[in-house]
C-alpha cells in the first residue's frame, strides 16, 4: 500500500485487486443489461400496440436499471477495497474444444461508475425525450432504440472479456446508427448515420485485430487472463495491441483521425446527441483505454500515442468549435475536444486514469445538460439550429438559460463548478507526466492549458450568441433588432418534463466535481482498478498552473463577450479569416478523407470492377466464346454429304501414309 | 513378271475405286467403287501371302469376301429402301447425316 517516499517517479504500487466471485446483490448485475434489453424487444416486437404507453415503459426500464445499479453501488461502498472487484459468471458462451469463453460480468468501481452515469443520465434523458419527442409519431420506436442503447452500453462496460465487450461495442454502434438516422426520411440524416457507421467500422477493425492479438498471445480474451499475462508479454506485442485498441477508441470516441462523423451525427434528435454523442457512448474509447491499463503498462509507446492523439484532438475540436454557427455542431466539436482531454489524461498512464474517468463523469453531466438546453432552445425556436438567428433568449427561457449557464460555467472550469475539479486535475497531470522525456510535460501541459482558453472562448461565444446580445429573430409583430425579414419565432420555456432533467443535470454540473474531490474520494474509489498512484510534482508549481488556467479561461470568456456579447452579431456569417473558414469546414477533415480515402477507394473499386469484368469475366466468357466459335467452324464439316466424308477419310489416310513414309524413309 | 506388278495393279484398282466413290453420285456406282476397293485390298493381301509364303493373307482375303458379301446385302437393301422413299439413287440427295 505504501510507496517509499524516495521513489521519485509515480508508479502503480499495488497489484490490481483480484476479482472475487459475485454474490448477494452483485449476482443481480445481469438485470442491468436484461431489463432495458427486454424493454427494447417488447417495444420493437409489439409494434404500434404499445404506442400509447411505450415511452413510459422505456423510462421505467432505464430507471429500473438505475435502481439495480444504485443498490449494487451502495453495497460496494460498504465493503473494503479488496472486495469491490467482483466477477459474475453468467454462462458458458463459446465452448470450442480447448478454447472456452464464458460470458460474465466484471462488477468493479470503474464499471459501476459507468453504470451509474449511463443509467442516471440515461433515465433523465428518457424523461426529457417523452416531452421532446411528443409530436413524433415514431416516439415508441425512439424509446426502443434508446433502451437498446442503454442495454448495449451497460453490456460494454460490464463485460469481463474483450469479446463480450465487443458485443456491447457493436451494440452501441448499432443504436447510434439507428438513432442518428432516426428521421431517415430526410437524406442528410441517413447519410450522417451511414458516415458514423462506416467511421466506426474502421475503428472496429482495430478492435478485432487487438482481440486477435490477445487471443494469439494469451490464448484468451477475458480481462483476468490478459491482464495477468501482460507483464510477461513482449513489448512489441503489447504496443501493437495497445495501438489497435487506440484505433478502436478513436473510432468510437471521435478522436483524430476518425473524428469526422461526430459533427454529422448531430443530425439525430437532440436527446440522442445528449446521451450517446456527448455523455456516454463517445466516452467508450476512454473506458477502453483505462480498462486496458495493464496492457498499456507494458507499452509506453502506445500510451504516448494515446496522449498525442488526445492532445491533438483537444486542440482540433476546440478550433472547430470556435467557428461553428450550428449550436449542436459547436457542442459536438466541444465534446470532441473534451474527450481529447480525457484521452490525454488516459495517455498519461496510471496518474491520469482516475482523472480521465473523473472528467468523463463530470463532462457527462454538464455536456448532457447543455445538449438538453440546446434541445430546449431548438424546441422554442422551431428547430432552428443557427445561432446567428438566436439572441436575447435569456429572459424568455429562464430555466434553460440558468441550467445552460451552469453547464457553461462548469465546462469553462470556473471554480467551484464540476469542470474545474476534473479539468484542472488533467492539466496538472499533463504538466506532471515525466518518464524520461523532458518535452512531454511541457507540450502536453501547454496544449491542455491553451485548450482550456479556447474552450472558454467557444463556449462563451455559444452562450452569448444564444442567450444574450440582440434579438436576431422576429416576434411576429415585425419587431426584430436586426432586419425586417428575420424569421418569426415564438420562443417559450419548455414543459416541465424537459426542464426538470436539465435542472437535475445542472445540479450535477455544479456540485458533482467538488463533492467527489473531497479527500480525493473519486481517485480512491477507482484505486482497485487503476492502482494506487502517488502524485508526482508538476514541472510548474500547482498554484501557477491553476492561476494560468483561470487567466486563460477569463481571457477567452472576455474575448467572446466582447465579440459576441457586447458587439452585434452578424446575421450572415462573415467571410472570416483563413483559419475561420477552415474551422467551419472541420479543418478540411472531410475533404482530406474524401481526397485520401473516399475517392481513391472509389477508383479502386471501380478499377477492380472493371478488371473483374474485363479480365476474370473476360477469361471465362472468352474461353466459352472460343469453344463455341470453333464448334461453329467444325460444324460446317458435318454437311451430311457422304462423299465429303469419304473425301475426308481419304485425305486422312493419305496424310497418315505420307507421315509413315516420311518417318520410315 | 514380278509380284510387285500385282501390288501396282492393286493400287491402281484402289485408286479407281476411291475416285469412283468420291466423284460419282449414283449410289449403285459408288457401291461398285467400294467393291473395287475391297477387291484391290484382297489382291494386295493375296500378293503379300504369296510373297511371304504365309497363308494368313489368303485367309484374310476370304474374310473380306464374306464381309463384302454381307455388306452388299445390307448396302443394296438400304439403297433400294432410300430409292423407294426418295425416288432417287443420288448420294447427294441423302444428307440427313448432317447434325
Amino acid at each position: 500500500m505504501t510507496l517509499p517516499a524516495v521513489l521519485p517517479v509515480l508508479a502503480a504500487t499495488e497489484e490490481h485487486v483480484t476479482a472475487q466471485a459475485a454474490d448477494g446483490v452483485y449476482s443481480s448485475a445481469w438485470l442491468l443489461v436484461a431489463i432495458p434489453l427486454v424493454s427494447a424487444a417488447v417495444l420493437l416486437l409489439a409494434g404500434r400496440r404499445t404506442d400509447r404507453w411505450g415511452h413510459w415503459l422505456g423510462v421505467l426500464a432505464s430507471a429500473a436499471s438505475f435502481v439495480v445499479g444504485a443498490s449494487i453501488l451502495l453495497t460496494m461502498l460498504g465493503q473494503p477495497d479488496e472486495e469491490r472487484v467482483r466477477d459474475l459468471h453468467l454462462f458458458s458462451w463459446i465452448p470450442a474444444g480447448e478454447f472456452t469463453l464464458d460470458a460474465g460480468m466484471r462488477v468493479d468501481p470503474l464499471s459501476m461508475t459507468f453504470v451509474l452515469l449511463v443509467t442516471f443520465v440515461g433515465t433523465l434523458i428518457h424523461v426529457y425525450s417523452v416531452a421532446y419527442m411528443e409530436h413524433d409519431r415514431d416516439r415508441r420506436r425512439f424509446f426502443a432504440y434508446l433502451n437498446l442503447f442503454v442495454a448495449a452500453m451497460l453490456l460494454l462496460v460490464l463485460a469481463d472479456s474483450y469479446l463480450l465487450l465487443f458485443v456491447g461495442w457493436e451494440g452501441v454502434g448499432l443504436a447510434s446508427y439507428l438513432l442518428i438516422g432516426f428521421w431517415n426520411h430526410e437524406m442528410p440524416n441517413s447519410v450522417a448515420a451511414k458516415k458514423a457507421f462506416v467511421a466506426n467500422r474502421v475503428g472496429d477493425v482495430g478492435m478485432i485485430i487487438a482481440i486477435g492479438l490477445m487471443f494469439a498471445t494469451f490464448g484468451a480474451t477475458d480481462f483476468e487472463t490478459v491482464f495477468a499475462g501482460s507483464p510477461a508479454a513482449s513489448e512489441g506485442l503489447l504496443t501493437a495491441t495497445g495501438l489497435m485498441l487506440l484505433l478502436a477508441a478513436t473510432g468510437k470516441s471521435a478522436q483524430f483521425p476518425l473524428q469526422s462523423w461526430l459533427g454529422d451525427a448531430m443530425a439525430g434528435p437532440t436527446p440522442v446527441s445528449a446521451l450517446i454523442h456527448a455523455a456516454t457512448m463517445v466516452t467508450a474509447g476512454v473506458y477502453l483505454v483505462v480498462r486496458s491499463g495493464p496492457v498499456y503498462a507494458g507499452a509506453p509507446t502506445a500510451l504516448l500515442v494515446v496522449a498525442i492523439v488526445g492532445a491533438f484532438t483537444l486542440l482540433f475540436g476546440a478550433i472547430i468549435g470556435t467557428a461553428k454557427d450550428d449550436i449542436k455542431k459547436a457542442l459536438a466539436a466541444s465534446t470532441m475536444s473534451q474527450i481529447g482531454y480525457m484521452m490525454l489524461a488516459a495517455g498519461l498512464g496510471p496518474i491520469g486514469y482516475a482523472f480521465a474517468i473523473f472528467h468523463l463523469l463530470t463532462h457527462g453531466f454538464f455536456k448532457a445538460g447543455m445538449f438538453l438546453g440546446a434541445g430546449s432552445v431548438m424546441h422554442g425556436m422551431d428547430d432552428d439550429v443557427n445561432m446567428r438567428r438566436y439572441g436575447a433568449l435569456s429572459g424568455l427561457m429562464k430555466v434553460t438559460w440558468i441550467t445552460f449557464g451552469l453547464g457553461w460555467l462548469a465546462i469553462l472550469g470556473v471554480p467551484p463548478f464540476s469542470g474545474f475539479w476534473s479539468k484542472d486535475k488533467i492539466i496538472e497531470s499533463a504538466f506532471a507526466t515525466n518518464d524520461g522525456h523532458g518535452w512531454q510535460p511541457w507540450v502536453f501541459g501547454l496544449v491542455a492549458l491553451v485548450g482550456a482558453g479556447i474552450t472558454a472562448f467557444y463556449m462563451s461565444r455559444l452562450f452569448f450568441m444564444t442567450f444574450h446580445g440582440r434579438r436576431r429573430w422576429s416576434d411576429g409583430h415585425g419587431r426584430s433588432d436586426v432586419d425586417a425579414d428575420a424569421p418569426v419565432r415564438h420562443p417559450h420555456e419548455s414543459p416541465a418534463l424537459m426542464t426538470w432533467p436539465m435542472i437535475v443535470l445542472a445540479v450535477g454540473s455544479v456540485a458533482l466535481g467538488g463533492l467527489l474531490t473531497i479527500g480525493d474520494a473519486f481517485a480512491g474509489w477507482l484505486e482497485p482498478v487503476t492502482g494506487h498512484v502517488e502524485h508526482h510534482e508538476p514541472v510548474l508549481p500547482i498554484w501557477l498552473i491553476m492561476a494560468l488556467t483561470l487567466v486563460l479561461v477569463a481571457a477567452g470568456a472576455f474575448l467572446a463577450w466582447r465579440q459576441y456579447g457586447a458587439a452585434p452579431v452578424a446575421v450572415v456569417a462573415p467571410r472570416g479569416s483563413v483559419l475561420t473558414r477552415a474551422a467551419r469546414r472541420d479543418l478540411y477533415q472531410d475533404d482530406v478523407n474524401e481526397a485520401l480515402l473516399m475517392r481513391p477507394g472509389q477508383y479502386l473499386t471501380r478499377s477492380l470492377v472493371f478488371g473483374d469484368r474485363q479480365v476474370v469475366d473476360g477469361a471465362a466468357t472468352g474461353l466459352a466464346r472460343t469453344v463455341a466459335g470453333s464448334g461453329e467452324l467444325v460444324r460446317r464439316l458435318q454437311n451430311g454429304f457422304v462423299r465429303s466424308y469419304a473425301a475426308t477419310m481419304v485425305l486422312g489416310v493419305v496424310v497418315l501414309a505420307a507421315v509413315v513414309l516420311a518417318f520410315q524413309l | 513378271m514380278t509380284l510387285a506388278n500385282y501390288l501396282v495393279l492393286a493400287s491402281i484398282l484402289f485408286t479407281i475405286g476411291a475416285t469412283t466413290v468420291l466423284v460419282r453420285r449414283n449410289a449403285i456406282i459408288v457401291f461398285l467403287g467400294i467393291e473395287l476397293m475391297l477387291n484391290s485390298a484382297n489382291l494386295a493381301f493375296v500378293t503379300f501371302a504369296r510373297m511371304h509364303g504365309d497363308l494368313t493373307g489368303q485367309v484374310v482375303a476370304f474374310f473380306v469376301m464374306v464381309v463384302a458379301a454381307a455388306e452388299v446385302v445390307v448396302g443394296l437393301a438400304i439403297i433400294v429402301a432410300i430409292y423407294r422413299t426418295r425416288r432417287s439413287a443420288s448420294v447427294d440427295d441423302v444428307n440427313l447425316l448432317k447434325s
